[in-house]
């Protein structure tokens, strides 16, 4: 039994990256797209560079404010953040945060396999107790919910890309490792997204 | 003059804080989310009355930090706002987030745990502020008189974009007044 089958989820578990990938099948309208640290960003460069995501090295916990700060000086773009169930427990307060200032184009997707896999698959100190998704509806994130399997999850995707409130997926993921392993080069993540995002020019 | 919020140059000078809002203004700084500090109440709520500024309070200054540098990224310049010991939270955040992705940071102060402080805690974490700074190389000016004070924050603002590197002005008591213990 691995570590995310906890009583309190009734949801499939699933795989990062297949998640990942089916996410950015969905965009057509240059949607930004931030990765959080680890495994997130990893499986996020794996399912296809594209010049709107960027990839976060490093400030574990901080995917969902960064995306916070491009939804709200881009409010026209869509944007998603992905992050892992430990990171967001770093960052629990954010979460009260975005549901104050509720931006339209807000979706974030939480990566939950109750581990630490990158440091050893240590289990989180929420695995065994705490819904992340009930933890979201009482910060104010109404539309905060587990999907129940890959099809379900799409379901979600579209719903959030014309939904007029941020949204927030849970998903429960296996205990497999990222698919490849980002280009660790930060001014050029940074500066790409900002071509990306139409706020730069190339040189 | 007690709670520190008026100006010590008399009538006609303007304020630190009526500075703070202007040179943010002058220079397109528009996002302004902040942890607050007693010493920053007036400067918060002139933000919260300007609606130039989207100003909100965050959780922590980490994510303060995260919301700006995305906005940033986005094409909206920020501001964070808080106190010493807010500024000892971020050592991970600058060192992993705004240094390695040039991004320029801007950070206001507020400076606690010097020239009267009555919280050992605070004179304490005051300590480590300055070490830090220096210790990753970012530059950083400690703001003690109004005549300096627009200078300061203008230039300082314009460098950070320009350099696309951090920036933190300390807000001394001596500009501000400061935090007493009569309060």
């Amino acid at each position: 039994m691995s570590p995310t089958q906890t009583p309190a989820r009734n949801t499939k578990v699933m795989n990062r990256f297949d998640l990942t990938s089916r996410l950015v099948a969905k965009l057509k309208n240059q949607e930004a797209i931030v990765g959080g640290i680890g495994n997130t960003n990893f499986d996020l460069w794996a399912a296809g560079h594209r010049p709107q995501n960027f990839y976060m090295l490093g400030s574990m916990g901080l995917a969902f404010p960064i995306a916070l700060g491009v939804a709200l000086a881009q409010p026209d773009r869509r944007v998603f953040a992905l992050e892992g169930d430990g990171s967001l427990l770093m960052q629990l307060g954010c979460l009260s945060t975005i549901a104050t200032l509720r931006p339209k184009n807000l979706t974030m997707v939480v990566m939950d396999n109750g581990i630490y896999q990158i440091t050893g698959a240590q289990p989180t100190p929420a695995a065994a107790s705490t819904d992340l998704m009930a933890v979201a509806v009482g910060c104010g994130l109404t539309n905060s919910s587990w999907a129940a399997d890959e099809e379900d999850f799409e379901r979600l995707v579209d719903q959030s890309l014309t939904a007029s409130e941020p949204m927030l997926i849970g998903v429960r993921i296996d205990d497999k490792p990222g698919t490849g392993t980002t280009r660790r080069d930060p001014v050029q993540i940074r500066e790409r997204f900002m071509l990306g995002l139409g706020v730069r020019e190339a040189l | 003059m007690a709670d520190g919020q008026t100006s010590p140059m008399g009538l006609g000078q303007k304020a630190w804080y009526e500075i703070v809002l202007q040179t943010l203004k002058r220079n397109d700084v528009r996002l302004v989310p902040y942890v607050p500090d007693r010493v920053l109440t007036r400067l918060i709520k002139e933000l919260h009355a300007d609606p130039f500024f989207t100003t909100f309070p965050t959780a922590r200054e980490e994510e303060a930090v995260g919301i700006v540098s995305g906005a940033w990224m986005g094409g909206m310049r920020g501001a964070v706002l808080m106190q010493t010991s807010g500024f000892a939270t971020l050592a991970n955040v600058l060192a992993s987030l705004a240094l390695p992705y040039q991004i320029p940071l801007i950070m206001f102060v507020s400076e606690r745990g010097t020239l009267g402080e009555f919280n050992f805690g605070q004179s304490l974490v005051c300590r480590t502020m300055r070490p830090v700074l220096d210790s990753l190389a970012m530059e950083h000016h400690t703001a003690t008189r109004i005549d300096e004070f627009e200078f300061i924050v203008d230039r300082s603002i314009k460098q950070a974009i320009a350099t696309q590197a951090p920036v933190a002005l300390i807000l001394s008591p001596l500009l501000t007044g400061g935090k007493v213990f009569e309060k």
